[in-house]
């Protein structure tokens, strides 16, 4: 069998739905929903890399990049936010997120 | 675009240099530099908005081989975000010192949302786009989170978080598979790519980036941040969320939709009307049974954004016209009832529901009657300004066929009137408590001028619809 480019698409378009679904189903913590992020930056990366050597274009790899890069900083962000969040009080767990409603 | 020049980012790479410079100072200075960088900041946006109107080049100039654009549109959408950052850091001064919480991050990280909102309304492709986009979001989180002692920042910062980064991530995949279908990032290259017709994998692209940028604006069906980040945000964090970032994503979805993908107007039309609908339905429905003033705002900036999509719906010289006239009055009215917000206290305390407004009138005749004209106007009640808004866009919908979407619009209004007027009511109707406190000078102004804005925009509209057109002239 011959990998081809719909290969790597159906399983970035797989990891994309696991990531998806960790952050909507998810209830038990936070630190599951930074990781699902990260997965669903992670599929698309592979789309990127894998249009770009079908296509022969080098700015697939370079937008892959600059993703990665700003993925470390979101992760980075979201940490300290839950620190911060944690704090206060002291869960991070999904349905303690509540004290806002209406 | 013969023209690949440097000037074109000069107002960015200007405002990025200065953001850092105001960092550094921040740091060195310790704790008391909160007042010093917070006139820096605004003399930093005022330097941008200089370069942006006098030195960003004429017509359309592009950088970074055509990856970043400046044109008319963006000129005056940068301006509108600068101005409506510059008012957010106005607004914080007192706030922060009543709430001790004066830090000299607050004005840093709000040049630093700016600058991404300019690098996100020229970006001329996908990965210009994110790259602002991102830049943006991740000022804001932190600026959601800023009271950080406070369970209901934290709060609201996560949830912006969590949800940001789950509507970036759909922007982002809708981007990669452009990109794959289409074979380039560029605007005008995705245009030319899809003339002859459209791959399927290029239109689920694009819905996935619609989806990204409608949380941007929280449109329906991307809103449910909205209430609870506008309500446990610090105030003035939520008159900056409630204006300029709106205002850079709009400009955003116009140059993707009318500069990337016009041959798909048939596609993305639907999704425009759908979204223009279900925002001001939630808006008018969900925002009647509210009690906080924070999350009645969020309804109701979830309801306007709705209006402006009409406008974008509509397209055409009229209807663009319309939605950038719509953004500038929006920006005003919410500017006014936001620094109204901040100036009522009592004993020291915030006052965040409707029944503390009761009775405001007989003590402060000044601050409820400006508030009454800004609800008013918000409700789209002649001859005040927020009617003209909701007028140009309707017009610019029945011109282009849609009268079903225009007579929605009016519904929607009547229906968010009830709102709007009970404030007005208990205002000015229910049994008085105990005056405010006396307000500040810079809020007085801000309300002022806001109040003056909405009343005198009937008489003397020309400025406004004047700038609208030159965004739109050389776009279209």
């Amino acid at each position: 069998m011959i990998i081809g480019v719909e290969h790597y698409l159906t399983v970035a378009a797989i990891l994309f739905a696991i990531g998806v679904f960790g952050i909507i189903v998810n209830r038990k913590n936070v630190i599951v929903i930074l990781m699902s992020v990260e997965l669903m930056l992670l599929a698309v990366n592979l789309n990127l890399v894998a249009f770009s050597g079908h296509l022969g274009d080098l700015v697939g790899q370079i937008f892959t990049m600059l993703i990665l890069t700003v993925a470390a900083a979101e992760a980075a962000i979201g940490l300290a936010i839950l620190v911060a969040y944690y704090r206060n009080r002291r869960s991070i767990s999904v349905d303690d997120i509540n004290s806002l409603k209406g | 675009m013969h023209n690949d020049l440097f000037f074109a980012a000069r107002p960015e790479i200007a405002l990025g240099l200065m953001a850092l410079a105001l960092l550094m100072i921040g740091v060195f200075r310790k704790d008391k530099s909160a007042d010093l960088i917070n006139s820096l900041s605004l003399l930093a946006l005022g330097v941008a908005a200089f370069m942006v109107i006098f030195m960003s080049g004429e017509g359309k100039v592009s950088a970074f081989n055509g990856a970043f654009v400046t044109d008319g549109l963006a000129r005056v959408m940068k301006a509108l975000a600068l101005f409506a950052s510059a008012l957010a850091i106005i607004m914080s001064v007192h706030f922060m010192k009543w709430e001790k919480m004066e830090r000299f991050e607050y004005p840093v990280l709000i040049v630093l949302a700016t600058l991404g909102m300019m690098t996100m309304i020229s970006a001329a492709g996908l990965i210009a786009l994110y790259l602002g986009l991102e830049l943006q979001a991740l000022a804001l989180y932190v600026l959601a989170a800023m009271n950080r002692d406070s369970t209901r920042s934290a709060e609201a910062g996560l949830k912006y978080f969590v949800l940001g980064a789950l509507s970036s991530g759909l922007l982002l995949y809708g981007a990669s598979l452009v990109y794959g279908f289409a074979g380039t990032v560029s605007f005008a290259g995705i245009a030319t790519a899809i003339k002859g017709g459209m791959h399927v994998g290029v239109t689920i692209g694009l819905v996935f980036i619609l989806a990204g940028l409608a949380f941007k604006i929280s449109s329906v069906p991307f809103h449910m941040w909205t209430p609870d980040v506008y309500e446990g945000a610090p105030t003035p964090v939520t008159a900056f969320f409630a204006a300029a970032p709106k205002i850079a994503a709009m400009a955003v979805i116009i140059r993707v939709l009318y500069e990337a993908f016009p041959a798909a107007s048939d596609q993305w039309r639907q999704v425009l009307i759908f979204m223009s609908i279900a925002s001001m339905a939630l808006g008018a429905f969900a925002g009647i049974a509210q009690q906080n003033i924070k999350r009645l705002m969020a309804y109701s900036s979830i309801g306007h954004m709705g209006y402006v999509l009409i406008g974008l719906a509509a397209g055409g010289q009229m209807g663009l016209r319309g939605a950038i006239i719509y953004l500038v009055i929006y920006l005003v009215m919410t500017a006014g009832v936001f620094a109204c917000i901040i100036a009522m206290r009592r004993d020291g305390r915030a006052i965040e529901t409707i029944e503390d407004f009761s009775g405001l009138a007989r003590h402060n005749k000044g601050l409820a009657f400006a508030l009454a004209m800004l609800m008013f106007s918000l409700a789209g009640i002649p001859p005040l300004a927020g009617f003209f808004a909701k007028y140009f866009v309707l017009l610019a919908a029945i011109k282009a066929g849609m009268l079903t979407l225009a007579i929605i619009g009016v519904l929607a209004s009547v229906v968010s009137a009830v709102y709007y007027l009970r404030i007005v009511k208990v205002m000015y109707f229910d049994e008085p408590r105990d005056a405010v406190s006396p307000m500040p000078m810079e809020l007085k102004l801000i309300i002022a001028l806001a109040t003056i804005f909405v009343l005198g925009f009937a008489a003397w509209p020309g400025p406004v619809v004047t700038l609208a057109q030159s965004a739109i002239v050389a776009f279209l």
